[in-house]
């Protein structure tokens, strides 16, 4: 554990739609600086619980914190201390890469001057400068993903939320992905990530590996091998995932 | 029938932005094909050039000895086409769907069912549901029956697997050796590097070129530097530090080792390991391996990177 503070407390989070349940009874912590890595089949209720954690969507039941705050009455002050990214919706295509930077500064509530600074160091640590004026929809997908991630913790949020972050780019740029993750944890950001490849898995200090709602094993990657005798967190998360009940 | 596809010198652009440059593919009749690249590689391109929705620049397309541009509308017939996007109608059942599909292509279900048989029996139980309720797995098992109901001769799927779960990939891949053993070409694209091993071969494409064509094992054994795993108490940090050791070639995570190659052919496995103790590392083990398909993408596309 690298840090014994709690960054995220989950106690018995239910999440009904109708007589679904989609998020049965989830108990768990996430630690300053942690590398969480969430993973479960299509289906398994991951997004249904990175909203409820993120402040989009409210639980059925259960006692959870954020970042300190309550996701039923502190919705805003814990969205403010939050970064979240997906591949699906991460910047704005037709802006340019300073007023998507702009922009995010803006709605979390940093002044111009900060806004200015943290621009240019994001630039300059991401080899990045010469692109600046460029419209994002121009960049390669690797150089985007990058730019969102590093635009999602332009706050320094206590927590940064990245919905399958990495899915379609290239092994080269993916592992270059990685390392900002890396940096971003070191720095004391706790990054709770979904992924499909499940090499990402081994890079993660702990994981939770969630069938049918539940969370059915949550551990080191050392320890859930050992636990399930498997050669690699493929093998593992096959085991769980085949046992799924999941009909439609 | 000959089912097979071939591509000469095929170039397309975008304005400025060139999707596919120069390529050049001979796919056989009854290949389980792979197109393996990431986003942006052109991959998509090239399908919708297969499948005579877009016009080349220049080049030469033919499947089963037509033309794509002259003979658009026979081609068509000769196609089964899953795009990437989930492509069907969502306000429709499961079963007008398909019915839909073999009107439009002037068949009928029941002539074809030993076509989709083995999948469809997987969508039956929800055959009055809306397209649009089903799962993502369910979805794609629909996609594919309707991409075969009119029994074609080459079956194109544009990334099925993108953004699946690991267990409904094997599922899908399972389906396909199915299909394969029918008789049917399938060209395959995915960004997944380990799902090469399941195609017979496959091409390798990045920033619109072809990097490799061959077999898996055969573009494993063209890898031509030595290549070490490596693993200590500490990966993020033994990564930044091999960074820094003077005859690094490249270092890359890879699940729970690293894999590390250098500039030297006289390379001392006992050095590399010194120097890592020596730098505070725990556990430090180091050992030749075979490279896998994602070793050899990386080192292809950093060669064509370098070129450019």
């Amino acid at each position: 554990m690298k840090d014994e503070k709690q960054v995220i407390r989950v106690r018995n989070l239910f999440k009904k739609f109708g007589d679904f349940t989609a998020n049965h009874d989830l108990s768990f912590d996430v630690y300053k600086g942690e590398i969480f890595g969430f993973l479960g089949a299509n289906g398994a209720g991951k997004t249904t619980a990175i909203k409820i954690l993120s402040g989009l969507s409210y639980p059925t039941s259960g006692e959870i914190e954020v970042a300190g705050f309550d996701v039923y009455k502190q919705r805003e002050l814990l969205k403010r201390n939050i970064g979240y990214m997906s591949q699906k919706f991460s910047l704005y295509e037709d802006l340019t890469v300073y007023e998507n930077i702009r922009f995010y500064g803006g709605i979390y509530g940093l002044s111009r001057k900060e806004i200015k600074m943290k621009a240019d160091e994001l630039l300059t640590t991401l080899n990045l400068e010469h692109v600046r004026n460029k419209r994002i929809g121009e960049l390669p997908l690797g150089w985007k993903q990058k730019l969102a991630f590093s635009v999602a913790i332009l706050h320094n949020p206590d927590i940064v939320f990245l919905d399958e972050p990495t899915g379609g780019v290239d092994p080269v740029t993916r592992r270059q992905f990685w390392d900002l993750i890396y940096e971003a944890s070191r720095k004391g950001i706790t990054v709770f990530v979904t992924t499909h490849y499940m090499d990402e898995a081994e890079y993660c200090d702990r994981v939770s590996i969630m069938v049918d709602g539940k969370i059915e094993a949550l551990d080191t990657p050392s320890e859930l091998k050992k636990q399930f005798e498997a050669k690699d967190m493929d093998a593992v998360f096959l085991r769980l995932a085949r046992n799924s009940s999941y009909q439609e | 029938m000959d089912s097979h596809i071939s591509i000469e010198n095929l170039s397309k652009s975008y304005g400025e932005v060139l999707a596919l440059q120069g390529v050049s593919l001979e796919i056989k009749s009854g290949e389980l094909f792979g197109l393996i690249g990431p986003d942006g590689a052109g991959k998509t391109t090239l399908f919708r050039i297969l499948t005579t929705l877009l016009l080349p620049n220049t080049g030469n397309v033919s499947l089963c000895g037509y033309e794509v541009v002259k003979d658009y509308k026979y081609i068509r017939n000769l196609l089964g086409y899953m795009p990437g996007r989930f492509s069907l109608y969502q306000d429709l059942s499961v079963m007008e769907n398909l019915n839909f599909f073999a009107t439009v292509f002037n068949t009928r279900i029941e002539d074809n069912m030993d076509m989709i048989h083995d999948i469809w029996v997987q969508i039956e139980p929800f055959k009055d549901r809306l397209a649009g309720k089903l799962s993502g797995g369910m979805k794609q098992k629909l996609a594919l029956c309707c991409a075969l109901i009119h029994q074609p001769k080459i079956l194109l799927l544009d990334e099925p697997t993108t953004g699946v779960d690991a267990v409904s990939r094997s599922e899908f891949w399972q389906m396909l050796k199915g299909l394969k053993a029918k008789g049917i070409t399938i060209v395959v694209a995915t960004p997944y590097m380990d799902e090469a091993n399941l195609c017979e071969r496959v091409a390798l494409i990045q920033d619109g070129k072809i990097l490799q064509v061959d077999t898996p094992a055969g573009i494993v054994n063209q890898y031509e530097k030595d290549l070490y795993a490596i693993h200590t108490s500490d990966m993020y940090q033994a990564m930044l530090d091999i960074r820094e050791y003077p005859s690094v070639h490249s270092v890359f995570a890879f699940g729970q080792v690293l894999h590390y190659t250098d500039k030297r052919d006289a390379f001392e496995v006992a050095e590399l390991k010194e120097y890592l103790v020596n730098k505070g590392h725990e556990g430090v083990k180091i050992e030749k391996i075979q490279a896998v398909i994602e070793d050899c993408f990386m080192a292809l596309s950093q060669e064509n990177k370098l070129e450019q």
